[in-house]
């Protein structure tokens, strides 16, 4: 790890402007990406601002029938949020699914989405849900919002408040983990929404998070994991690596896929 | 007065400070006035190093020093060694140029130490390191096991055509050929024995001192075998004379064989401690422990296996190309000859038996010991060829086992393969685990799976080991550069209480423990007042280390000597205090008691009198320490059998263990729930091995593609149901505690219990580790014929 300079306001307003005046600063949320880089030294931002002790952030609440998720809320406090657990419960089922303990006692739901790791668990959530990110300055859809490998619609001093989960009619998710890293290697998130059907798949394709369309059509029409069936899922696009070749993966989409058609009962 | 004593589940000693982080490995060790190393690595797995600009990081802040190989040399250190010879078919010796310190001239593998950088701060090295500028040129590189002694493959090693270190063989080939003639059914297999990384908690360490006023050299250090490593350094690295160099192992986080090697960055730092007259640290960083730790197995192999029409065995026959890595390490070469086809014979009579052997180098990361080394490889191919055998004959693998076990009466019995099995009762832990696993209902399970959609399979692995390591007669003919013989001294303090030094080494076996309970049932002392010393060479007598399952058997042994010796005295002193004749005093529970009557001492009341002879016989000398070096008379022989039952989900082609039972002859057990704590570890470490862990090379470039966490899948808690696990008992005939050694035997025979159960699930071949992705792969190329059944 390279020396960095390190402070931790208390207001989003002072992180957002200690990040301006930083030469290369870098927003620190659980660090479950960031520090393992830095110590690693792939990376020498020379400010962190550390997000943990603003309290804006931080907590679960509601809104109208949307969940309201502060962006530093942890993966823990999601998954055993009796709030979640009532409102959206595949959202426990993403957030405990996540890492280990560890990493869930620590990373945070803001963190996530602003890395946009292609084999993270959030990202599938926010676009199966239809979910919208609140930041400093604006809001925006979740489908606006992943732009690709480590992209995402984030300004440069933007930060991320809280994500606003709409409540699906139901909706599950299903995830196949790399068996060393237990990130996704194919997480698969679907829900019924009063506005049809979504689909979202995460971890399979080098680009990341992305809508399954072939899959919500299907769905639209016929709301049963048989009517998966006669969709085949492309390899071209999915990555290929010791864990899994695209064909693999194609085909952990589809049974993934199933088995959250199935779990939203 | 043995209420803690042989036999009985006492709380290990040292899990107290283990567990509250009291602890004190290598890198808590702070010494006055130290400074920082950090080593410069090559990033190719084969590269000239054309040149290096020293003066690219002594500039830099905190920059103490620049180490390269021409400084090493110009000190007249030497190569780090193989530790055993072994002889080609044609009787000439193998070939095994030395690990260089730092590199020379050409790096062998990613992550050889090129240089050392050493500064204030281990900061101002890395960042030193960083800067240090080395030109190098990049070589094609050798990378795969079974093809790297093909014609043609970039060479390793100028000096060694067709990078074969050696080709060694054992066994009748003409006898086996001729079994081959007359079989009725010839099994054969193709099988692959990965290689793993040994991933101790504990990454490697070293803290190097140099005092000028004794000119003693200190080396504190992550070894399983202090005194080996004093040993090497001295007589072949020249590092320091021997009684000028001090070797210190404290508490170690876990070996599994990978701190049996000396390494390059633990020498460094003792010798540049003396270039910079300061302490020099150095603690591996993960990255740095995927790629330097030496790795474990690397096998390809070949084997046939002759039967008659009733499924006799008639002979066995096996070629392994075997992967050294860029190096021959210390059990490097020992590890895939004689502690492998040595076990060939596995639990049963093969009247004949031929094994070869092609050892290899690649640009790869040395390969040395790693838990069981040599046998689980034998395990893995008789068990699984075995196995495959019975399911080609239609025979239950049980079935088919038993009529060729070697039978109680057998026993002393000697194999094709140089060993003489001593004792054992195969077919007792077979039946046990057959009960334990209620496989007489094994169908109705796998209905029941089927009827989830699960593919359910049963696997077995009757395994035997040979630990104990060894006699040193034996060791020296077989090539060995050592003794295999153990130390160990019992020394009576005043007051009553004992200090037991041992030349073994604990690095989470529980030594302190089980030690300490055979102390008090030799001794009558209570566990509590005893206190194990080991890992200082400056401590300890002389002694060979930990591995080999060799402690207990070997190590404690020499202290159960040295107890009948403090007991010998004991008498002579006692008989004086008790005015009786020597030959009436009888010894039990800790007192001396004239035969007859009430009359004793304790133990204590005689070390006492030994401390303070005021009134003590005549011709015996004061104190009460005693010490003893056991030399095994042979190996030991634990033996067992696992059962694993896995259902497989045929659409992903995950592999979850639904059941998994253990079964193990070790003898004489000391402490029943540290034993358990083994066959748990050993059975995880196995199960990793042939479901998750691999170390996967770019064949092209070398680069280790597995070289984090992120890639490497070690097992979790998670993965396991509750393991079921029982003993059965036959004495070792040969060493005076009748016990055998347990730390191996789980990741021994796991592999082949959990393969035989995946390929039993699948109906197809399946290589390790049986990843999700390999076993859907084999489910989607057998699909017609999985679902035919």
């Amino acid at each position: 790890m390279y020396a960095v300079n390190y402070a931790k306001p208390a207001s989003v307003a002072d992180a957002v402007a200690a990040l301006s005046a930083a030469e290369d600063g870098k927003f620190l949320a659980g660090g479950m990406t960031l520090i393992p880089t830095l110590k690693q030294r792939l990376a020498a931002p020379s400010d962190l601002v550390d997000l943990g002790a603003i309290g804006e952030l931080q907590g679960i609440g509601t809104d109208g029938d949307a969940l309201v998720i502060g962006a530093m809320t942890t993966h823990a406090d999601v998954a055993r949020s009796p709030l979640v657990a009532s409102a959206i419960p595949a959202l426990v089922t993403v957030a405990g699914g996540i890492g280990d303990p560890q990493v869930r006692n620590v990373g945070t739901l803001g963190g996530s989405i602003a890395n946009n790791d292609p084999a993270a668990d959030y990202p599938g959530a926010l676009l199966g849900l239809g979910a919208e990110v609140r930041t400093n300055s604006r809001t925006i859809a979740a489908d606006d919002f992943f732009l690709g490998m480590f992209e995402t619609a984030l300004e440069d001093g933007e930060l991320i408040v809280s994500v606003r989960f709409p409540k699906p009619l139901a909706a599950a998710y299903a995830k196949f983990a790399n068996p060393a890293s237990r990130y996704s290697m194919a997480g698969v998130f679907v829900a019924r929404t009063a506005s049809g059907v979504r689909v979202a798949v995460t971890g399979a394709a080098a680009g990341g998070a992305h809508r399954m369309e072939t899959m919500e059509k299907a769905l639209q029409a016929d709301f049963s994991p048989a009517a998966l069936d006669p969709i085949t899922v492309n390899p071209n696009g999915l990555n290929s690596d010791l864990h899994g070749s695209a064909a693999y993966r194609a085909n952990l989409v589809k049974v993934m896929a199933k088995r959250a058609v199935a779990a939203c009962g | 007065m043995t209420a803690d004593g042989i036999g009985v589940a006492v709380r290990r000693k040292e899990d107290r400070r283990f567990l509250t982080g009291a602890g004190r490995y290598t890198d808590d060790i702070d010494r006055y006035g130290q400074v920082y190393a950090c080593f410069v690595r090559s990033p190719y797995a084969h590269a000239t190093v054309d040149s290096i600009n020293k003066e690219s990081a002594l500039g830099m802040p905190g920059v103490l020093a620049v180490f390269t190989g021409a400084d090493v040399a110009a000190d007249g250190l030497g190569l780090l060694p193989a530790g055993w010879m072994i002889h080609n078919k044609d009787g000439s010796p193998m070939k095994t140029p030395g690990h260089p310190l730092l590199v020379a001239d050409r790096a062998r593998y990613v992550g050889e130490a090129v240089a050392v950088v050493i500064a204030e701060t281990y900061a101002q090295a890395r960042d030193a390191a960083d800067a240090l500028e080395v030109d190098y040129t990049p070589l094609p590189a050798t990378i795969a096991t079974g093809t790297a002694s093909k014609p043609g493959q970039p060479q390793v090693h100028d000096d060694v055509p067709n990078n074969t270190a050696f080709d060694w063989c054992i066994g009748d080939k003409a006898a086996t050929e001729a079994a081959f003639a007359n079989a009725a059914h010839i099994t054969k297999l193709d099988i692959v024995n990965n290689r793993l990384i040994p991933n101790a908690m504990e990454p490697r360490a070293a803290v190097g001192e140099y005092d000028p006023g004794t000119e003693i050299t200190t080396l504190y250090t992550t070894s399983q075998n202090p005194h080996v490593a004093r040993l090497v350094l001295s007589a072949f690295v020249q590092l320091a004379p021997e009684h000028k160099l001090r070797i210190v192992a404290p508490d170690v986080g876990g070996g599994f064989g990978s701190k049996i090697y000396v390494y390059a960055e633990e020498t460094v730092c003792a010798w540049a401690a003396r270039k910079v007259k300061r302490p020099v640290r150095w603690t591996a960083e993960r990255s740095e422990s995927f790629v330097t730790d030496a790795h474990g197995r690397d096998h390809v192999t070949h084997a046939e296996l002759a039967m008659d029409a009733n499924g006799k065995f008639l002979g066995l026959r096996v070629k392994t190309f075997a992967n050294l890595g860029a190096f021959a390490s210390l059990f490097g070469t020992a590890t895939p000859t004689y502690l492998y086809m040595t076990l060939l014979s596995g639990q049963y009579k093969i009247p004949a038996i031929y094994g070869e052997v092609d050892a290899v180098y690649t640009n790869t990361t040395p390969v040395d010991a790693y838990r069981g080394a040599g046998r689980p490889e034998a395990t893995f191919v008789v068990e699984r060829i075995v196995e495959t055998a019975a399911r080609e004959l239609g025979l239950d693998p049980a079935d088919l086992r038993r009529r060729n076990f070697i039978q109680p009466d057998e026993f002393p019995y000697q194999t094709p393969v140089l060993l003489q099995y001593d004792t054992g009762d195969y077919d007792k832990h077979l039946t046990k685990a057959l009960d334990l696993g209620d496989y007489a209902n094994f169908t109705i399970r796998k209905a029941d799976s089927a009827a989830r959609g699960k593919l359910r399979g049963v696997g077995f692995a009757c395994y035997i080991e040979a630990c104990g390591i060894a006699p040193s007669a034996a060791v020296g003919a077989l090539g060995g550069g050592v003794g295999l013989w153990e130390s160990g001294t019992i020394r009576f303090n005043p007051t009553g209480n004992v200090t037991v030094h041992t030349g073994s080494h604990s690095h989470g076996q529980g030594h302190e423990t089980a030690f300490a309970q055979l102390i008090a049932t030799h001794l009558g002392v209570p566990v509590d007042q005893v206190e194990v010393v080991h890992g200082d060479t400056m401590q300890t007598p002389f002694g060979m280390g930990t591995y080999g399952s060799r402690s207990l058997a070997v190590g404690g042994s020499a202290l159960v000597k040295a107890a009948d010796k403090i007991v010998a005295k004991g008498k002579k002193i006692a008989a004086h205090l008790l005015e009786a004749s020597e030959a009436d005093i009888e010894f039990t529970d800790g007192k001396f008691t004239v035969a007859g009557t009430d009359k004793a001492k304790s133990i204590q009341e005689v070390a006492f009198a030994a401390y303070v002879p005021h009134n003590y016989p005549a011709g015996v000398e004061p104190g009460l320490e005693e010490s003893a070096f056991y030399d095994p008379l042979n190996f030991t022989f634990p033996a067992g059998t696992q059962i694993c039952e896995v259902e497989v989900d045929p659409d992903t082609g995950e592999v979850e263990i639904v059941q998994f039972v253990a079964v193990d002859d070790f003898g004489k057990i000391i402490n029943p729930m540290i034993v358990e704590g083994q066959v748990h570890g050993g059975i995880a470490q196995g199960v990793g091995q042939a479901l998750m862990e691999h170390a996967v090379y770019d064949q092209d470039t070398g680069q280790l593609l597995s070289g984090s966490y992120m890639d490497y899948c070690m097992p979790r808690a998670d993965d396991f149901p509750t393991l079921k696990v029982g003993l059965t008992e036959t004495p070792c005939t040969h060493n005076p505690l009748g016990v055998k050694g347990c730390g191996e035997a789980g990741a021994i025979a796991a592999p082949a219990a959990v393969m035989n159960a995946v390929t039993n699930a699948v109906g197809t071949m399946v290589q390790m580790p049986a990843t999700p992705l390999r076993v859907w792969e084999a489910l989607q190329s057998a699909a017609p014929a999985a679902a035919a059944e």
